[in-house]
């Protein structure tokens, strides 16, 4: 029966926001995939997911941000609750502490270096490697401070790029 | 123990009886092992994988428990794949079990092998791979567990050929699943304001889904319609859950639903929904759907609330536990008598009773219904293949026992109606099982007139035949021009003669007083007997509303008792 009209999901016409969900899901093989085959199936876009262990042993932590209405992001949270290995869903968007890691590589020279240097210092960067034509800064902050060390570096020219994605962990 | 033994002993222990499967290169010390649980463990053949799957759904539904298939690796388990998907979409729980190659070669692309776990992901309600003996029991105890309860669907268990061979050391204890809890009782406060709701209601309308068979929940359903006198309609998985021949039961709602079930939907000011999804077949579009009404929605899925309509009210649990409850809270108050919508709807359901009798030459496909509605005891089942064949049944077939209509609703299955006739007639052996199918359908499976011949099983399959793939047929005459474009069958085969070369009767009617008769003869005799009954070519399915559309926007109109357009 191939007839009728496909009325996806993910597409409601609420306000485009974004989001924060932290899980605990158990250590097994292939949880991501199910995950991230969730969100394929009905259309959501993640935006960063991150995977790491918890004090828990057995048990790990995911968090994944990304954009959606508010409507869509309740049907996911409950999509996603359907996983057997899922054993809980946190709301992030408020009330958390947000974080990400990032390592970046920058062209130097002798004119440009002392510049990144005060650029990196400035915005809490740590510069991990140090050579003729390069330096290379990680920075673990809230995202958008690391937007902004980003946007210093580029004019200098940035050789390679790598954020983690979001981390979040509730204050209270 | 070997692992082989374990599989079994698990399958036994969680009441498995039968299975139906097919066995190939890493499944063979599987079947090996079956011939020493033969008293307490029955393997029923089929000729093709993905009816070992339909069958199994099929004596899932018909009795109410799990299903269990079994298949070896690669083209084997690939072949399940559609039955897996059928028995998904419509929440039956089914256990799939393959093999696979030794641990040792897993991922090495070695001969028969397949990613089972990746191609059955998104048609699961889990699926495991088991990779050491130890771990037979508890998966497959947490297989069944997923399985039957909350909202039931299928478990896919991929179990590699060493993994079998091997013997089991230090067997895993049972674990309880962390992150597996349905929610079974609905919340006390919202059940009582559904009661209120409902007793406030001018025109209130109970839609019930497939939820009401799967939890049994028939008994509290009716007492709830009959002491509140509340119309209520089916969707098409939730049709035989109340006596069809009720007063006040309008009929299946949806694109080919009754015009009585969608007039009440489209006019009513409160919808109790109960164990239905909402499907775009139920609402058309969802803008329009149910413009006047207040909307309660009971479902064991949190999933579904809200996903496809608004729920004013929503209430997560099983259904049984709710309407028990919720007739409770309702009794708390005076017996509501008829209103004048009920009493409207009463004589709708009367004018509209479709239970004419058409008398054409050639056969009109409804004629057959009308006359399997008239042999047909309360414990007999009927299934459906997918099709026209299958939405007349929807609309005429009265059925009046929970489990006693089964077919392939959200998935549309062509080809599941005779397998899970199979499965339902092993689940089910003192009720006569008729597969209502089209010639289309019966085609794609018609290799199992050899399992009901070899094992013994007595189906009845009945093909609507009228030489075309006739639901398709439909759309391209109603909405694509009468452009008919691959839907031509000419009456090949001839089915009769094919049942005649699997040793089985067949007989072919081509005049309608002969349907009655050759019904009794198959009822009759002990073994599966085909009906090929030849149909007009070019007969509709009417009324339906086109894709996209709502409910007040049908066509083609019912017919009262008299024959007349209403």
């Amino acid at each position: 029966m191939g007839n009728g009209n496909g009325n996806g999901n993910g597409n409601g016409s609420g306000e485009m926001k974004k989001h924060i969900i932290g899980l605990l899901v158990e250590d097994h093989p292939g949880v991501l995939g199910r995950l991230t085959g969730l969100f394929l199936r009905r259309g959501f876009n993640i935006d960063t997911i991150i995977v790491g262990s918890t004090a828990k042993p057995g048990v790990s932590h995911i968090v994944i941000s990304l954009r959606g209405d508010d409507k869509t992001l309740e049907q996911l949270e409950k999509q996603v609750y359907k996983i057997i290995e899922v054993l809980k869903v946190i709301e992030l968007s408020s009330g958390s502490v947000i974080r990400e890691h990032c390592l970046v590589k920058v062209n130097s020279t002798p004119q440009t270096r002392q510049d990144i240097l005060t650029f990196a210092q400035l915005n809490k960067g740590n510069v991990l490697e140090a050579n003729a034509n390069s330096i290379l800064i990680e920075i673990a902050a809230d995202p958008a401070k690391i937007d902004d060390l980003v946007e210093a570096l580029k004019p200098f020219g940035i050789k390679e790029l790598s954020r983690t994605g979001i981390n979040a962990m509730l204050r209270k | 123990m070997k692992g082989t033994e374990s599989i079994l002993n698990a399958l036994i222990a969680n009441k498995t009886k039968h299975m139906f499967g097919f066995p190939g290169g890493t499944v063979i010390p599987i079947f090996d092992e079956l011939l020493n649980y033969e008293k307490n463990l029955r393997h029923i053949l089929v000729r093709h994988e993905q009816c070992a799957a339909h069958a199994a759904d099929g004596y899932a539904r018909a009795s109410g428990g799990a299903g269990v298939c079994l298949a070896t690796s690669g083209p084997g388990a690939t072949n399940l794949v559609t039955g897996i998907m059928t028995a998904y979409m419509d929440s039956s729980p089914l256990i799939a079990l393959a093999g696979n190659v030794p641990t040792t070669l897993l991922g090495n692309d070695a001969f028969q092998e397949t990613d089972m776990i990746g191609v059955t992901l998104p048609i699961t309600k889990h699926n495991f791979q088991i990779r050491s003996a130890n771990n037979i029991t508890s998966t497959i105890n947490n297989a069944f567990t997923i399985a039957l309860n909350g909202r039931p669907g299928p478990v896919f268990i991929d179990i590699p050929k060493d993994v079998q061979m091997n013997q089991v050391t230090n067997e895993k204890p049972t674990q309880k699943l962390g992150g597996f809890a349905p929610v079974r009782k609905g919340h006390p406060e919202q059940i009582k304001r559904a009661a209120k709701m409902i007793l406030d209601a001018e025109r209130p309308v109970i839609i019930a889904g497939g939820g009401i068979i799967i939890s049994n929940a028939n008994h509290e359903l009716l007492r709830i319609v009959e002491g509140f006198n509340i119309p209520i309609t089916s969707t098409f998985m939730g049709k035989s859950c109340i006596e069809e021949t009720h007063p006040l039961y309008l009929g299946v709602v949806g694109m080919h639903g009754r015009k009585t079930a969608n007039y009440a939907v489209g006019n009513a000011d409160i919808i109790v929904a109960i164990g239905c999804r909402f499907s775009d077949r139920i609402t058309g579009d969802v803008k329009t759907f149910a413009p006047e009404a207040k909307i309660i929605h009971i479902d064991i899925d949190s999933a579904e609330i809200e996903k496809n309509v608004r729920a004013d009210l929503p209430i997560v649990g099983d259904a049984k536990q709710i309407l028990t409850e919720l007739l409770d809270a309702l009794k708390a108050h005076a017996k509501k008598g008829k209103s004048e919508w009920s009493k409207k709807m009463e004589k709708f359901i009367k004018e509209c009773d479709c239970g004419f009798d058409i008398s054409n030459n050639p056969i009109d496909p409804r004629k057959i219904i009308h006359e399997l509605n008239k042999v047909l005891a309360p414990h007999d089942i009927v299934t459906a293949g997918t099709g026209q064949h299958q939405m007349f049944a929807a609309h005429f077939l009265k059925r009046s026992l929970p489990r006693t209509f089964i077919s392939s609703g959200g998935a549309g299955t062509m080809g599941f109606g005779f397998p899970a006739a199979i499965g339902a007639k092993v689940a089910k052996p003192n009720s006569e099982v008729f597969d209502v199918d089209g010639d289309g359908s019966f085609a794609m499976v018609m290799q199992e007139l050899a399992t009901c011949k070899e094992e013994h099983i007595k189906t009845i399959p009945i093909i609507f035949n009228n030489s075309y793939l006739g639901m398709v047929r439909q759309w391209q005459e109603l909405f694509h021009n009468k452009r008919y474009s691959g839907v031509r069958l000419n009456r090949t085969p001839n089915f009769a003669r094919v049942a005649d070369a699997y040793g089985l009767k067949g007989l072919t009617v081509d005049r309608e007083s002969e349907i009655n008769k050759s019904l009794k003869e198959a009822i009759k005799h002990d073994e599966a007997v085909l009906l090929d009954i030849l149909v007009r070519e070019e007969s509709n399915i009417l009324p339906m509303f086109a894709s996209g559309t709502t409910h007040t926007d049908m066509f083609g109109g019912c017919i009262d008792a008299k024959g007349k357009l209403i």
